[in-house]
């Protein structure tokens, strides 16, 4: 069995009249892998690729060198390109900027429509993709009369409407109060638990990565580290360096490893600290 | 702020007139158009008169709204009238100067703002009874075999759609903007005309690139969503002609061709 998604050795470059070469180096070689069902959070600071390589993974953008590769099919090859972008979908950072249609259902009927699906399969596409992201009941609205939240769920309901067997979320919460952020990470567990569909998520919201399978750290268009959220948050000073901000929790147990105590060094989340803290408690 | 976004002042309800299909007014309403400048008589004028009042009653819209949809043209109404009692050669009724209202002037002008008024209330109605989607879509269905001829239908309903999409967005973004320049010292309210207008100019620039930058982007998003034009593509709406869409049509068809028909027996 191969993968979902394979990024074999990509380079990527802008254009850019300042630079050397006159071209400005994204994505220096990049390698990465998306299974099926999985959940992969990238991080990394501005300007270290991160969008860019998420461009990548459904053929908005093509490598200068390298290859990726989806479902086996090379995104360089025209023929597939319609395939590889119905099995790949995409969330953007700007839920205003994405919303085609003036009607909630409407928007959501885009994609299918654009597949040139027959009118009931549409219809039912839509109940269940705005069911899925618990909008059932704003199919009649106006995108403009919704929170930003509500707006990124109907986005993420329009590609679910394509039956996608991945999604990329590019940002997809950055322009969102945390009751927002919330709404959009739990309707994309969801989807993900219920329909086994593989999430990659650009993000640099450190607090959201510790629920993915694999934490992927970029920076200047390099995978410098991926592994487990655990494993890479353990090096919390390397990650810190890299411009990231570690998730509170993690930084505070590196202040306090830092003043000696013996903490483990692979705490994610507050409640492993606070488990760790009272032991160490009962045991002195 | 929604108040002032309703494009066309739809008026949703549920009426019959509200469910004819949108192709099927958007037909009638240009037929009517064109016979209402064969109308000759007053007994042609008084049935095209009857059917958009059969419609705003059917409609059930408040007659107050044929007003509402009249108070923009009242100006253009008035000279119409005007200009062509004045301007028009015959017995001349009373002079003012040099110039003569003359009767045929008279009768002239008040045939023409009589179609005028009877023009806008029947396209009033439409667009009254009509959602702008529907209307958009009504035009895309209607455009299509003309698409042969170089017609470039699905773009232009695309066009309209996105259009429909953003103008609450880059309204919001004006008000945004306004208020950060107001806030920066901007003035927009005082000086003469000329001094306003170029007072617009902060707003108007970052609210260009504003929406170039949202184009771009919406490019993008639509691209990563499969578009690639109207070939092949389906829509989930689908309309039918019902009973009511056929007897609309007879009913518009017979009063249009008694207008024919008198006018070529009057001459």
């Amino acid at each position: 069995m191969g993968h979902l998604i394979e990024v074999r050795g990509v380079r990527f470059f802008y254009p850019s009249a300042g630079a050397a070469e006159g071209r400005r180096t994204a994505l220096d070689g990049v390698d990465l892998t998306v299974d099926e069902g999985e959940w992969v959070a990238v991080v990394g600071a501005n300007g270290s690729g991160k969008s860019t390589l998420a461009k990548h993974l459904n053929a908005l953008l093509l490598p200068a060198e390298g290859e990726v590769r989806v479902d086996g099919k090379s995104t360089r090859d025209p023929v597939h390109l319609w395939t590889i972008r119905r099995t790949v979908g995409m969330v953007f950072q700007n839920p205003d900027n994405q919303i085609v249609a003036s009607l909630v259902e409407e928007d959501v009927a885009f994609g299918p429509e654009n597949l040139g699906l027959p009118p009931e399969e549409i219809r039912r596409r839509i109940a269940s993709s705005l069911a899925a992201v618990g909008m059932g009941d704003f199919a009649r609205r106006a995108p403009y009369q919704l929170s930003g939240g509500q707006k990124q769920r109907v986005a993420i309901a329009g590609v679910l409407a394509m039956q996608p067997r991945c999604i990329v979320l590019d940002e997809a919460t950055a322009m969102l109060d945390p009751a927002g952020r919330q709404e959009v990470l739990q309707a994309v567990e969801r989807l993900r638990r219920e329909r086994g569909i593989a999430v990659v998520m650009i993000t640099h919201f450190m607090d959201e990565v510790a629920h993915a399978d694999r934490l992927v750290v970029l920076s200047g268009g390099r995978v410098v580290a991926d592994d487990s959220p655990r494993a890479v948050l353990a090096r919390a000073e390397e990650v810190a360096q890299l411009g990231l901000e570690v998730p509170q929790v993690s930084e505070l147990a590196l202040e306090l490893r830092r003043e000696g105590l013996p903490l483990p060094a692979d705490l994610i989340a507050p409640q492993e600290l606070v488990e760790a803290l009272c032991r160490l408690r009962s045991s002195t | 702020m929604p108040d002032a976004l309703t494009i066309g002042h739809y008026v949703p309800g549920d009426s019959v007139v509200h469910r004819l299909d949108s192709r099927v007014k958007l037909l009638l309403t240009m037929a009517y158009v064109i016979v209402l400048f064969f109308a000759v008589r007053p007994g042609a004028y008084a049935v095209l008169a009857l059917l958009p009042l059969a419609g705003y009653l059917l409609a059930r819209l408040p007659l107050r709204m044929v007003w509402q949809g009249l108070r923009p043209v009242v100006a253009v109404l008035l000279l119409t009238l005007i200009l062509n009692a004045l301007m028009t050669p015959g017995h001349p009724l009373y002079r003012i100067g040099r110039l003569a209202v003359t009767a045929e002037g008279l009768q002239v002008g008040v045939e023409m703002a009589v179609r005028l008024i009877l023009l806008m209330v029947t396209s009033t109605l439409l667009t009254l009874t009509t959602s702008p989607i529907e209307l958009t879509d009504g035009i895309e269905s209607l455009l299509r075999p003309f698409r042969r001829l170089g017609v470039p239908a699905h773009e232009l309903a695309m066009m309209m759609t996105i259009a429909l999409r953003f103008i609450p967005t880059l309204l919001e973004e004006a008000q945004n903007i306004l208020k950060a320049q107001q806030a920066r010292g901007a003035d927009f309210e005082t000086g003469n005309l000329l001094r306003r207008a170029r007072a617009m100019i902060p707003l108007l620039v970052p609210l260009f690139v504003g929406a170039f930058r949202r184009a771009d982007e919406l490019a993008t998003a639509m691209e990563a969503r499969c578009y690639h034009g109207g070939e092949g593509r389906t829509r989930y709406r689908e309309y039918r002609i019902a009973r009511s869409d056929w007897v609309a049509a007879a009913v518009t068809a017979a009063a249009l061709l008694f207008v024919l028909v008198d006018r070529a027996l009057g001459v």
